[in-house]
């Protein structure tokens, strides 16, 4: 029954409605003591209760610091970890409890691309067996015969030379690896691909390459992103709507424009004025929130509001109520950009990222040949 | 920019990966095909340079020649003896002098290698077979498993080699070679395992292995395609390494009298019964035990090369 | 002028042949100034510095040329053991990886109080007061509790902290940080680059800042130096090269990050890569990648053209680059 997903389902999701919905996701990684007899001591909460839309055709990025749960989160989206509870629904059926062929079917359809290109890729086989892997574990995709061009021309698609198939990965550099990574997600024509922090191991130069590359294919093969990385502004530039995460949990959630010209989560707020901008203009007249402290342990969440312990606002109502990832009651009256779910209690705009109202800097517009 | 730490404080390191970039022009250097090379062709590649390794190879593959065809250097029978001639020193015709029974001590050895390395080979195969296949499934599916196979790898390690030989093969009236090579991988396999299992969690943790995973690989695909080749050279070095003391073993339990038995022949054997005469006869001794010093350091030199050959650090 | 490095060649031998790892790099540093140096991996920027230091592993490396004056003291005609009492008390450095860095076995303290007990001979109680001193200075809390503890106790920005601390102990007049925040999370980072910016302005020390990442180069640095190919490419005030870079490469690297503050469409990408450092093209190292190549491009490598008087452009064409 379960394993007709991919086949009824197909093409049903139209751009704009969810392809991807999570609910109440939760990953605790239980700590234990004791060698023949364990007993749970703690858990490591790397997931703490996510909920998340994708929608077709678009572009979800989550940004957030290490330890937050991000890789985790895109690691349950694929399948590679089982979630402790909660449901990730790929066109409205729960594909957490699958396995067996009915998960292969769905695997061809959410694809995943590494952050380490060096790590991504078996050293011992050649690109051409990389990128034909997909068709050897799917043989219905594509038939024997057929499956030497189709490589090529995947390799050709994401930049690199047809003639490259017989050689194996260390001799390419990390750029061109990373190619080969997403050549390899394209192979089965999936329609989710998550990217986990995909150019944050490459050169600056590069990173626009990959970026450009990504952002190509999307249009071409009409693709769904979720891109995870901690660069505010690479999530920026790729991302139609962006999730701020701290401590395992969604903290604000909105369009780009919305999150990053009008935060109201004082963490998004710390974030986004943290981030070192190009033009050593800004530098004199800005404003910088340093946060105190380190992000706390994972076994052991903050009561509350999981960021009062580093939040210059923090009261004695966010240590006894959790704040809901909701649109602020608040700020309903305000309309306009600010209205997007952020968990605060006493959620409020404030600019942070400098330059937004005083146009392009010269140089900038990135467009240039 | 590399901050997960590729090339660390020597961003310089990078451009070693970087073999391809000849030409950098293009939008993806487009540059001559180059011979594509693998990583065990690389290692051949280096191996072929080193003395070490041409020099314990040349031994080995006489060793190998003269275990397949003894009589091509030996003329005589190892077994045909002539009680008139014990102890005797070299003479014409027979190099190596004589031994305690009248044996051509030449012959013997000669003949005395093929049991050698037919042991040394047969135990490390035995070995590298039970020794990767448990340890590969214990670190492949963990948990368990992993920590059943562990405690049973770790009383095994824990029997000392040579009272446990004298225990279990005092019982054992076969004179072949089956029992005591039995007994080697017995004792032998857990040496392996605790490496194979190693190298598989470490290659298990790869994100290629998690890729493949995402593309719904089966458990064999993985373990088959991507882990058990990434595994592997540890074994093999450890194996290669193992292949020299297992000869030694062998004949260190023949010295006891309790590993091969005559008539079979080995330098072990030799070796025990030409001992009591080491100071009338230090030749009956000398040979054997010279022959046995030269196999057991060229399997050692030979893994030592190959380990060089297959470290990824030094690449 | 506190440092000077005049010429400098460094190259590796490896496998594949000789890999011109620096090739004629000059810049000054002077006290109390903060120096950006910025480059991808493979550009030269770290062995620069660690040739500076005299950290360079020689062999496979090898300083094949120029002179690292020091306070007017070229280092590389002086003894070893004279250059080894300079680092730490005449320079020091930060690495990126503070945990690999840090000894795991020893408390901090005991790191911390060694650089006392080595190079000024305090007994280990004065020593230790000096650590936890120091540890007070970097902003760690509960210095004199935490002392105790080993490098793996500590967060990761704690651990930069502590790399800090080490790097100030004998109050050098030049420190060298190799991208000191690239494993931090943004927000500690912010609090890392503003204690150290701090810290300097307090000692007047030197700093080189090596880096590839635009934004922290244009938070702290006076003047930056931007390397390609084991070469300088371009140095100017920090100010007139974010304004108007005069070399191509700073232009397109400056181009192709995507901005905090809008949206593009499609980002300007640099194409190519960066040459193998065994062969590196003639003429400009970056011609093959430079929309502005033309033939000269490829024959003859271009000089430090003076761009004005604070400005250098390795470029043939840096006035075009400038119009951009």
């Amino acid at each position: 029954m379960a394993e007709t997903v991919a086949e009824t389902a197909a093409g049903t999701a139209k751009p704009g409605e969810p392809i991807l919905e999570v609910r109440d996701l939760y990953k605790h990684y239980p700590l234990t003591r004791g060698i023949l007899f364990k007993k749970q001591i703690g858990a490591v909460k790397a997931v703490d209760g996510v909920d998340l839309d994708l929608m077709a055709g678009e572009t979800l990025g989550v940004v957030g610091e290490s330890g937050c749960g991000k890789s985790t989160l895109a690691r349950m989206l694929v399948q590679l970890e089982q979630p402790t509870s909660g449901t990730i629904r790929y066109k409205g059926e729960d594909i957490t409890r699958l396995s067996g062929r009915a998960l292969k079917a769905v695997r061809r359809n959410i694809q995943m691309v590494f952050q380490d290109p060096y790590t991504s890729l078996n050293p011992r086989m050649t690109v051409g067996d990389i990128i034909g892997e997909p068709f050897d574990i799917h043989p219905e995709v594509a038939p024997k015969g057929d499956r030497r061009r189709r490589v090529q021309e995947l390799l050709d698609v994401v930049g690199l030379n047809p003639e490259y198939i017989n050689r194996y990965p260390h001799q390419f550099s990390g750029g061109q690896r990373q190619r080969i990574g997403i050549a390899r997600g394209l192979a089965l024509n999936p329609e989710i691909i998550i990217c986990d922090e995909p150019v944050s191991a490459l050169d600056v130069s590069v990173q626009a390459q990959v970026i450009n590359l990504l952002a190509a294919l999307q249009s071409e093969f009409r693709l769904s992103y979720v891109f995870i990385a901690h660069d505010l502004s690479i999530v920026r530039h790729i991302s139609d709507r962006v999730g701020v995460m701290y401590l395992g949990r969604i903290v604000e959630l909105g369009r780009d424009a919305e999150i990053y010209d009008h935060p109201t989560h004082p963490y998004t707020q710390a974030l986004l004025s943290a981030v070192p901008v190009p033009d050593p203009e800004a530098r004199e007249h800005r404003e910088r929130i340093i946060l105190t402290g380190d992000v706390p342990s994972p076994t052991n969440i903050p009561s509350g509001c999981r960021f009062r312990t580093r939040c210059w606002k923090a009261q004695h109502r966010c240590e006894v109520e959790v704040p809901l990832l909701a649109v602020p009651e608040h700020l309903r009256p305000l309309g306009g950009p600010v209205l997007h779910p952020s968990a605060c209690h006493f959620a409020d705009e404030k600019h942070v990222v400098p330059g937004q109202e005083g146009g392009t800097g010269e140089g900038s517009s990135g467009n240039r040949e | 920019m590399a901050p997960t730490g590729q090339g660390g404080a020597m961003d310089f390191a990078m451009d070693e990966s970087e073999t391809l970039e000849k030409t950098p022009d293009g939008p993806e250097g487009t540059g001559p095909a180059e011979k594509p090379r693998s990583l065990w062709s690389d290692a051949w590649h280096d191996l072929r340079r080193n003395p070490v390794f041409i020099i314990s190879g040349l031994i080995i593959l006489f060793l190998i020649f003269i275990s397949l065809w003894p009589s091509a250097i030996a003329s005589g029978s190892p077994l045909d003896c002539d009680l008139s001639k014990a102890q005797q020193g070299s003479q014409p015709g027979h190099p190596f002098g004589f031994n305690g029974q009248g044996c051509d001590v030449y012959t013997r050895v000669v003949y005395g290698a093929r049991t050698s390395v037919s042991v040394g080979i047969l135990a490390t195969l035995g070995v590298a077979l039970l020794g990767s296949a448990l340890g590969g499934f214990a670190g492949f599916f963990g948990r368990g498993w992993d920590a059943a196979l562990s405690r049973v790898a770790d009383i095994f390690f824990g029997i000392p080699v040579v009272l446990g030989g004298l225990v279990l093969l005092s019982v054992v009236t076969s004179s072949t070679i089956w029992p005591v090579i039995g007994f080697m991988v017995l004792l032998g396999w857990p040496q392996i395992s605790r490496i194979a299992r190693g190298s598989v969690i470490t290659a298990k943790q790869n994100d290629y292995v998690q890729a493949a995973r995402a593309l719904g690989a089966s458990s064999s695909r993985m373990l088959l395609r991507h882990i058990a080749p990434n595994a592997v050279a540890p074994v093999i070095v450890v194996a290669t390494i193992a292949l020299g003391t297992y000869i030694a073993l062998e004949a260190t339990l023949s010295y006891l009298g309790v590993g091969l038995k005559p008539p079979t022949v080995s330098w072990g054997i030799d070796i025990s019964s030409a001992s009591p005469y080491v100071r009338n006869a230090p030749h009956m001794l000398l040979w054997p035990a010279g022959a046995l010093a030269i196999t057991v350091l060229a399997f050692i030199m030979l893994g030592d090369a190959v380990r060089d050959a297959l470290d990824p650090k030094l690449r | 002028m506190l440092l000077e490095v005049r010429d400098l060649h460094v190259e590796f031998h490896t496998r594949d042949g000789v890999a011109k790892a620096v090739n004629g790099v000059n810049y000054t540093v002077e006290a109390g100034e903060t120096l950006a140096v910025l480059g991808e991996s493979g550009s030269g920027k770290s062995v620069t510095a660690q040739a500076v230091m005299g950290i360079l592993d020689i062999p496979p490396g090898k300083i094949a040329g120029g002179e690292i004056l020091f306070k007017g003291r070229d280092l590389l005609k002086l003894k070893e053991d004279e250059w080894r009492k300079l680092r730490g008390s005449g320079m020091a450095m930060i690495f990126q990886d503070a945990l690999s860095a840090l000894n795991p076995v020893l408390t901090v303290g005991d790191q911390l109080g060694e650089m006392f007990t080595v190079h000024r001979g305090m007994s280990r109680k004065d020593a230790r007061a000096k650590a936890v001193e120091l540890m007070d200075r970097v902003r760690i809390p509960a210095a004199r509790e935490r002392v105790r503890q080993y490098p793996h106790q500590f967060s990761g920005g704690m651990r930069q902290r502590i790399m800090i601390a080490m790097a100030l102990a004998l109050e050098p007049d030049l420190i060298i940080a190799d991208e000191p925040t690239t494993a931090l999370d943004v927000t500690v980072q912010a609090q890392v680059m503003e204690l150290l910016a701090e810290l300097q302005r307090e000692y007047n020390m030197g700093l080189i800042l090596i880096t590839h990442d635009l934004g922290v180069v244009a938070d702290v640095a006076d003047k930056i130096a931007v390397m390609y190919a084991g070469r300088i490419v371009e140095t100017a005030p920090v100010h007139d090269i974010y304004k108007a870079p005069a070399h191509p490469y700073t232009r397109g690297l400056l181009e192709s990050i995507p901005r905090l503050d809008q949206k593009g469409q499609e980002l300007y990408a640099i194409k190519g890569l960066p040459p193998n450092l065994t062969r590196i093209p003639p003429g400009c190292a970056f011609n093959p990648r430079c929309p502005l190549a033309r033939d000269v491009c490829r024959t003859d490598e271009p000089p430090l053209y003076e761009v004005s008087r604070t400005r250098r452009s390795a470029c043939h064409f840096w006035e075009e680059a400038l119009r951009g």
